[in-house]
């Protein structure tokens, strides 16, 4: 009966909104591009959705790239710093740097390297550039976080740099790097949003862009519709993810 | 000698934390060092180990890869590895070839009773088959000087005195000579032919007694004379060494009066 109860009790308060959402919307008298009911989003997804799909699958492909080059640039980084501290030191300015300039402020610089018709390069560097910073802190902090009395034991068996990145460091730091790319997926999805809206145009087409041209149209209904699109395209991947962490996580240590 | 701290002494951000303190080694001797917390005793057995420098004095050991083993007070097993894998850790950073690594770890393994877990994670292993895992893993070497510091601590009354007793039937095989660190004064008694008991800040020797009877232990050895002798006066070395800066000498004094009369 609770447990009946925990399932339902999200679902029950998503239809307790969208009850007084439509009884709001009838009585008030709204005007449909202030404030679409329901049944108008409802309407706009059944006209709109072989267009939103395709959006949906142009924002997916960008964050997935993006999240990959992250993975791929941000890994062997984070190894570098492991080896050298004297790398760590070079790199962690830039990095700090980098880490608190807008992706806005440097959207435009990205349009122009990319070229005017290739919006897509550019939003997906810009997303990469946001989903970086998680999984390479979380490599950083985990190549530094292996057990210090294992340490001692490397030591004491005479282990090498690189016996020691190999068979201490790198596994140790698998649980953070895990978490620091579960975190970034869900930034490559904002990054890819964020860039289309400075970066965007007809060229990109990805739910951003349908976003902001239903809003430059006035037509609030298609507007959520995207919307909706887009936070279950967010879930979706996010819990996709989680899945896999955890999968791999049990395979780390074993149950 | 097969190791030894000769007048040594230890600095922590220029206060002192151990020495002057002296201990020889003989082959296959099982030594405990018993002390209050802070008193020095893992330094002690890091400057065995060769993981630490003295400030002061010499430390002589086997130079030899594998010819001093630790065993930390948790299990310290590597969670991604197999009890195996983690037992031939050692062998496998020496250079020693995967597959005869394995075997001498399963072997190892078997040793101390963990022959069926070797495919087992040490997240799939209870705390007291961990702590063997470790055991197993600083056997694999054969070492010649075997440092334990505090393995027991973490394990029930049940666990620990099994691992004792299956600890001293490994030291007959091969006698290392053994130095382990232990809060608990019938452990050391029970498990050790020489006690040395150090008081804090710094650590020093406040005491040390020879423990009579034969190792390992035969079953009855807790309630002898010659365990209660040597725990009294263990005991005694104890107060009187927290005694010092603590004002605890009434006890002190009582105990070793007592401790006088046994020996």
């Amino acid at each position: 009966m609770s447990r009946a109860l925990h399932l339902l009790a999200p679902w029950a308060l998503v239809a307790v909104i969208l009850v007084v959402w439509q009884a709001g919307c009838a009585l008030g008298h709204a005007p449909v591009f202030l404030l679409p009911a329901p049944t108008d989003i409802g309407a706009a997804l059944a006209a709109g959705w072989p267009a939103l799909l395709k959006a949906a699958l142009n924002t997916l492909v960008m964050s997935l790239e993006a999240w990959i080059v992250a993975l791929l640039v941000a890994t062997p980084l984070a190894m570098l710093t492991a080896l050298s501290p004297l790398i760590e030191r070079a790199l962690a300015p830039i990095a700090a740097t980098l880490q608190v300039t807008p992706i806005v402020a440097i959207a435009p610089l990205f349009v122009i390297w990319a070229g005017l018709d290739h919006p897509e390069r550019a939003i997906t560097v810009l997303a990469a550039i946001v989903a970086f910073f998680p999984v390479f802190s979380g490599a950083v902090t985990g190549l530094a976080s292996a057990d210090k009395d294992l340490e001692r034991l490397f030591d004491l068996y005479g282990a090498t740099r690189l016996q020691r990145l190999l068979r201490l460091r790198l596994p140790s730091a698998v649980p953070f790097w895990l978490e620091g790319a579960k975190v970034a997926v869900g930034l490559a999805i904002v990054g890819a949003v964020v860039a289309e809206f400075v970066a965007g145009s007809g060229g990109s087409q990805g739910l951003a862009w349908r976003i902001l041209e239903s809003s430059h149209q006035l037509r609030t209904a298609d507007m959520f519709a995207a919307l909706l699109v887009l936070a279950i395209l967010g879930a979706g991947l996010n819990a996709g993810v989680r899945r896999l962490e955890q999968t791999l996580l049990k395979t780390w240590r074993g149950r | 000698m097969i190791a030894a701290l000769t007048a040594v002494e230890v600095d922590y951000a220029g206060r002192r934390a151990l020495g002057p303190f002296t201990l020889g080694l003989e082959p296959g001797e099982i030594v405990a060092l018993v002390g209050p917390s802070g008193c020095g005793k893992s330094t002690a057995l890091r400057l065995l180990a060769g993981l630490e420098a003295p400030t002061r004095g010499q430390v002589t050991r086997a130079p030899g890869r594998g010819e001093t083993a630790v065993v930390f007070q948790a299990p310290t097993l590597t969670p991604w590895a197999s009890a195996e894998a983690n037992a031939a850790l050692p062998l496998e950073l020496a250079g020693v070839g995967r597959r005869e690594a394995r075997s001498r770890a399963a072997e190892a393994l078997r040793r101390v009773g963990l022959g069926e877990a070797a495919r087992l994670k040490p997240a799939q292993l209870s705390g007291g088959m961990a702590m063997r895992a470790s055991l197993a893993r600083a056997l694999v070497t054969e070492p010649r000087l075997l440092l334990l510091d505090e393995p027991f601590a973490a394990l029930d009354e049940i666990a620990r005195r099994r691992l004792a007793d299956d600890v001293l039937a490994l030291w007959r095989d091969t006698r290392p000579a053994i130095v382990f660190v232990t809060h608990n004064v019938e452990e050391a008694v029970y498990m050790a032919a020489r006690v040395v008991v150090m008081s804090a800040g710094p650590g020093r020797i406040a005491g040390e007694t020879l423990v009579d009877g034969p190792l390992p232990r035969p079953a009855g050895f807790r309630t002898t004379e010659a365990f209660r002798a040597a725990a009294e006066k263990v005991s005694a070395d104890l107060d009187k060494g927290m005694g010092g800066g603590m004002g605890w000498g009434t006890g002190g004094g009582m105990g070793g009066s007592m401790a006088g009369g046994a020996a």
